[in-house]
């Protein structure tokens, strides 16, 4: 399939004129999800999704338009519009598709047969094993919501008049179950996952107790007092937020003036201690990946470096407005144009387990899950406030159960506030890996 | 788009292996957008896609395949990878025999997006970012949107219906950064209908870009928001997000089946404030979440699921329908072909109350005012929801003062809507929404006329 990609795509990019640069991008994917329900199977999705994208720049202009099919017939529709849209851009002398930069394709084994050659009747029976054990996980469990599992393989091709012929395949499988505990006067839920390269990798026990400790351990949860208090993030929490973070550092935030480290290059934004690197190289990320969506080498870039902002992150437009090179960071499906963004991003582990950080705190809370980040926080101004629940610290324990409060502060303060990161470094189905993180100082809103 | 034949063909290949139920959903959905920032038009964007989803029904188990490739043989494929993954042994050829339904649309498209010149889409966002840029010194950068969307679908179904509805939206959108002493602030405003280009003789988008503008401006200015319990007003229009968020997720039957929302088994009972009535209406002409008919072919209806305070009804889809043995309420949305229908509101509102909103706030000591909100997010299990607020003001000896900060606002969806205690004669719909349930998002509408709840959580900084 990817060879056909890659020919597709040299079909498209053969078409191109005099003077008219042009890229195409090819995806297929084939996804299964298996959703198991009351011992039974709710649903069972299979699906492939295949697209075109086709960039053109031409007269310093650009253009793009997308299909979502790998038929042959619509390249020439698609070509024209691409085209047509081109005549309406702004003139700008830096737009251009990638450069060949000679950086090295690291050399990644993301793809298995184990996933494409996996019996639809072991997929099934993962889902309703999983089911099955988060429900017998503890007696307040009431009812689980959903258990399901899901794989993909994929297939991506960006072949451009540069010279850029590139493409790569992985796979994935993942479960995930989310559980309802209580009684007639209380529910809590609480969701649990496991993923893995291929399903040998999936552990069913893993998911189904953190789904029941998740909900279990919320039940009796009353709403904090307000106030300034230490709070150490689950790291699934801490993933979104250095998500966040991340996004304020790519270099098309910066060049358009909503960064808020603009200009700040070398200085200390963040605790000493931090370390924040964005490295799609690494196969441990499930995120990994050999190719950016320009079709450049990924490389590992440290965007903050023990405190010190060290850099941002470009693709070939916004590195090239800055006058500097792109850092393989443009990503994109192919109904869209290439943007930047971070691909594989983690914190440097520290040496202490979540357990023995909260056993130096003496009065905090543990942030078990956030809501609402989406509309709660601002990556222009970095004010943040969102909602919350978890379980209060007191004199080195776990204690009680909160909900209903929210914690606010700013992500500029955030990073500095940052004062130990964990050694339980979790790799997540997402562009940001998982770790503990404690950070000082956070406004707790409640009663 | 594919005719009754094939598709009354694709049908019996689906329900081969038995099954109570089966459907093909055909869509095809044709997209542009234009994007100005940084005083760049930085791109048009053109996008196609056409695809087939189907799914057969046995018991409770649902099988799901969809294709892009709507051939004869391409549809026999996904219906046979349908009728395998439902899992059926033993089933029979049955047939159908489709007779078509039209509904008539509730939306008045006059002009087709698609037949406007291009030229004329990247002028409106000219004129926005000009005006502005023109609203202060302050405003350091903007971005505006255009966007529009023609989707037809075709829907058939072992039941014998066949039917099919044309949509078209079209959206604008404008945002801003202001830089001032204290760092950056942005403000943002959008319109968005279930109509054609005509959008434009509605609205003027000058003066959209200029209280995009003056929104970012007012918040330099803002100081942190309060934090803990205070009361709160909610301003016109975007108040929905509010009912959304805290109950209208919890009445979908979906969640309702699995005892999944805190409004399980409540039907008949007090759950809201004796002010508060709740509507959710897909026929509401030309707003972004209306429809003639949902996506299993259903036609939208207005079904008011909260009368003064009382629960009437749940929002239902085909599947739960049946297994209750009732209608579907026209609630059945999905993103696209590539996804299997749930029970999605589509325009969630507040009916009008009585009070001048001038009087609430004059009978309001302290608190905050809020007059526009983002998106939010709720646990349905709990009924715990945040929202964020966008632009707010506090509210001082019943008269709003200062501008306060960014920050969400959460609360409980049961308690808080006992507690309402007032509500405005100034009913408005907000600004058009996406709703994401279960990775999928639709387009929904909202609306709420001043309302004011006792006390809600405020997550300021300010301690």
């Amino acid at each position: 399939m990817l060879e056909r990609l890659l020919e597709l795509g040299d079909s498209i990019v053969a078409r191109a004129k005099a003077g008219e640069q042009l890229e195409a991008i090819a995806v297929n994917e084939r996804d299964t999800e298996v959703r198991a329900y009351d011992g039974d199977i709710e649903s069972f999705t299979s699906a492939t999704s295949q697209g075109i994208g086709i960039r053109v720049i031409k007269d310093q202009r650009q253009g793009f338009a997308w299909a979502g099919t790998l038929d042959p017939d619509v390249i020439d529709a698609t070509l024209s519009e691409a085209r047509d849209n081109a005549t309406f851009g702004t003139v700008d002398p830096d737009l251009g598709l990638a450069e060949p930069d000679n950086v090295p394709f690291a050399d990644l084994d993301l793809y298995d047969d184990a996933v494409a050659n996996f019996e639809t009747e072991a997929k099934i029976a993962l889902a309703l094993d999983l089911e099955r054990m988060a429900g017998e996980g503890d007696s307040r469990i009431m009812i689980v919501e959903s258990a399901e599992f899901a794989d993909s393989v994929g297939e991506a091709a960006v072949v451009t008049t540069n010279g850029i012929r590139v493409g790569g395949r992985e796979c994935g499988a993942y479960v995930s179950a989310s559980v309802i505990a209580g009684d007639d006067d209380e529910t809590q839920v609480g969701f649990g996952y496991s993923v893995g390269r291929d399903p040998s990798k999936l552990d069913l026990d893993k998911a189904a107790s953190m789904a029941v400790e998740r909900s279990t351990r919320l039940l009796g949860a009353s709403k904090p007092e307000t106030g300034r208090i230490t709070v150490v993030l689950d790291p699934m929490v801490t993933a979104q937020f250095i998500a966040i973070i991340a996004s304020t550092l790519s270099g098309e935030a910066v060049l358009k003036g909503r960064s808020m480290f603009a200009d700040r290059v070398g200085e200390q934004v963040a605790a000493a201690g931090i370390t924040l690197i964005d490295d799609p190289t690494d196969a441990r990320a499930f995120t990994a990946g050999k190719t950016d969506g320009e079709g450049l080498a990924t490389r590992r870039n440290v965007l903050i470096g023990d405190g010190t902002l060290k850099m941002f992150s470009h693709n070939s437009y916004t590195g090239r407005r800055l006058g500097q090179a792109s850092t393989g960071n443009a990503v994109r499906g192919f109904s869209s144009t290439p943007g930047v963004g971070s691909i594989a991003l983690s914190l440097v582990p520290g040496n202490r387990d979540q357990a023995d950080i909260i056993s130096s705190i003496d009065d905090g809370v543990l942030i078990q899950g956030v809501s609402g980040l989406h509309s709660g926080v601002n990556p222009v101004s970095g004010d943040f406030s969102t909602g919350a629940d978890g379980l209060r610290i007191s004199k080195g324990e776990l204690g009680e159960p909160l909900r209903e409060f929210t914690i606010g502060s700013t992500l500029q303060r955030m990073l500095l506030d940052a004062v130990e990161v964990g050694s339980d470094l979790e790799w997540l189905p997402s562009s940001a890996a998982g770790v503990s993180l404690v950070v000082n100082d956070v406004t707790v809103s409640g009663a | 788009m594919i005719d009754k034949a094939m598709l009354a063909q694709t049908l019996e290949t689906a329900t081969r292996r038995g099954g109570e139920f089966a459907e093909i959903f055909v869509e095809d959905r044709q997209s542009s957008g234009a994007l100005l920032d940084d005083n760049r038009i930085e791109e048009l964007t053109s996008g196609r896609s056409r695809g087939a989803g189907i799914r057969v029904v046995v018991g409770e188990s649902t099988g799901f395949a969809h294709t892009a490739d709507l051939s004869q043989s391409g549809l026999e494929q996904a219906a046979t990878a349908a009728a395998d993954a439902a899992r059926n042994g033993n089933g029979s050829v049955t047939t159908v025999a489709l007779s078509e339904r039209q509904v008539a649309s509730p939306n008045t498209v006059s002009v087709l997006p698609e037949s406007v010149a291009k030229a004329r889409k990247v002028e409106l966002l000219e004129l926005a970012n000009d005006s502005a840029r023109g609203a202060g010194s302050s405003i350091s950068q903007v971005s505006v949107g255009y966007g529009d969307l023609r989707r037809r679908i075709q829907i058939a179904n072992s039941d014998g219906l066949l039917t099919g509805d044309d949509q078209v939206k079209t959206r604008f959108s404008v945002s801003c950064v202001a830089m001032g002493d204290t760092g950056m602030q942005t403000g943002r405003e959008s319109v968005g209908h279930s109509i054609g280009f005509e959008l434009f003789d509605r609205y003027d988008i000058t003066e959209l870009a200029r209280r995009a503008a003056d929104r970012a401006i007012t918040k330099l200015g803002a100081r942190p928001a309060p934090s803990g319990e205070v009361t709160t007003v909610i301003g016109k229009g975007g108040g929905g997000v509010l009912f959304h968020e805290a109950c209208g997720h919890g009445l979908e039957a979906d969640l309702v089946a699995k005892s999944a929302t805190v409004f399980a088994g409540r039907v008949g009972e007090q759950v809201a404030s004796p002010l508060v009535t709740l509507i959710d209406d897909g026929t509401m002409p030309d707003e972004w979440g209306a429809y003639a008919i949902d996506d299993e072919g259903r036609p939208a209806q207005r079904n008011v699921l909260i009368e003064d305070g009382m629960l009437l009804d749940f929002m239902w889809d085909e599947l739960r329908a049946r297994a209750e043995g009732r209608p579907s309420s026209g609630n059945g949305r999905r993103q696209s072909y590539k996804h299997l229908p749930m029970v999605r509101m589509t325009n969630t509102y507040i009916a009008n109350g009585e009070t001048d909103p001038a009087d609430i706030i004059a009978d309001t000591d302290s608190g905050i005012f809020v007059a526009q909100l983002g998106g939010g997010q709720v646990n349905t299990v709990s009924g715990d929801f945040v929202f964020g607020m966008t632009e707010a003001y506090l509210i001082e000896n019943g008269e709003i003062t200062e501008p306060i900060r960014e920050g969400n606002l959460i609360g409980n969806g049961p308690e808080v809507l006992m507690s309402i205690d007032a509500l405005g004669n100034d009913f408005a719909m907000g600004s058009p929404g996406t709703c994401g349930k279960d990775g999928q998002g639709v387009p929904v509408g909202d609306g709420t006329p001043t309302l004011r709840v006792p006390a809600l959580t405020v997550g300021g900084t300010a301690a």
